[in-house]
């Protein structure tokens, strides 16, 4: 039954409050900050930034050889080497022995949320879950680099990583590796980076994504006592 | 209140809702108050596109399209029609059927409960009998 002419009227007034309140609600909750949207590129970088640190690693120090990866979370190829090669890697050259793996932070400036995932990664380190976020980042990536708060969906990847996100929140707004993620990039360039993934193995730089069975293959031409299946 | 009123307010939350998840999802909003976190496993999940297309943005087309029906069949001119009661328990039950797809989802294959989801589920769910009601109501008047 369709009401009256005036009970459909304060049936439009009733809408219409309803419709006010629940824009201005999402209107609300899509303006309240988030806590830090960008990390600065120009950091002055300190002697604390990276007193002690010297890139996310993985297996021992006594490695017969290091990979040292140079890499960009917003980088297509980046998480292609991370979500199809590494697991490899990790698996079958570090989990050996044969390898240490180090985790640079490279951060092109043309992508929007490079450097704050970076420092998202660096705060998951701090409880000791950089490398649970950091494969948690790169597997999302389709997703967060193309969000207008990619730091909201870095908290939530960090709170499923099992990160106390009160420490975290801290982290993040302090930026305090904000140095420390500058330093690495400077490292980088140094050292004749200019894309990424960039892999230092021994003294030389392989540019691009490289295959587990291309790592594997400079691995035992490094270190062929033992070589790898 | 008629149940067709209800039927626009059903649907207006159900906007509501799903823009607010469809607003999270394009990175609008950034986080839900979801409180166990299976927002966020759903939302991020494979599933929460349907051939393509993001299902928050299914949802709240959907929902659109209800209300202005509902809105539409409320006019003086269509009280005694039936084909705006059909149209919406069509639409609502093809809706319906969709969210218990969905259901289906987050419990046995992505492992996590959405509880906006759930507030959507049971929103169209609320619409579908609202408008079964309303067309027996109007095939008893019309017979």
């Amino acid at each position: 039954m369709a009401g009256s002419r005036e009970s459909l009227n304060r049936f439009y007034v009733l809408i219409g409050a309803v419709l006010v309140v629940g824009v201005g609600a999402l209107v609300w909750m899509s303006s309240r900050p988030e806590g830090p949207t960008s990390v600065p590129v120009a950091t002055a970088i300190q002697p604390a930034d990276t007193a002690g640190f010297a890139g996310y690693a993985l297996g021992p120090e006594s490695a017969p050889v290091t990979i040292v990866e140079f890499a960009d979370y917003q980088c297509p190829a980046c998480q292609s080497f991370e979500m199809v090669e590494f697991p490899y890697v990790r698996e079958r050259l570090v989990q050996s022995g044969r390898v240490r793996f180090v985790y640079k932070d490279f951060p092109l400036n043309q992508h929007q949320w490079s450097r704050l995932a970076s420092h998202a990664a660096a705060c998951a380190n701090d409880q000791g879950k950089f490398w649970e976020l950091h494969e948690a980042i790169y597997r999302t990536q389709p997703e967060w680099s193309v969000a207008r708060n990619a730091g909201a969906r870095f908290r939530e990847l960090a709170q499923q990583a099992g990160v106390d996100l009160a420490a975290y929140d801290a982290c993040m707004s302090s930026l305090r590796y904000a140095g420390r993620i500058s330093a690495m990039a400077a490292e980088g360039i140094r050292l004749g980076v200019g894309s990424t993934p960039t892999f230092l193995i021994g003294n030389r730089l392989y540019t691009g994504v490289q295959s587990y069975d291309r790592l594997r293959a400079l691995v035992d031409s490094l270190s062929p006592a033992a070589p790898t299946p | 209140m008629t149940l067709r009123m209800g039927a626009a307010l059903v649907a207006l939350a159900g906007v509501l809702v799903s823009a607010y998840l469809w607003l999270y999802k394009v990175g609008v909003i950034g986080t839900l108050a979801c409180g166990s976190g299976g927002c966020e496993t759903v939302q991020l999940s494979p599933y929460s596109r349907f051939l393509g297309i993001e299902v928050a943005l299914i949802g709240l087309l959907g929902y659109v399209g209800l209300l202005g029906l509902a809105l539409l069949s409320l006019q003086p001119r269509f009280a005694a029609a039936r084909w705006p009661v059909t149209a919406l328990a069509v639409l609502s039950g093809a809706g319906l059927v969709f969210t218990l797809y969905l259901k289906y989802l987050e419990l046995f294959v992505i492992g996590a409960i959405c509880r906006w989801c759930v507030v959507s589920a049971v929103l169209i769910a609320l619409f579908f009998l609202i408008s079964l009601l309303e067309y027996r109501r109007v095939r008893r008047v019309t017979a």
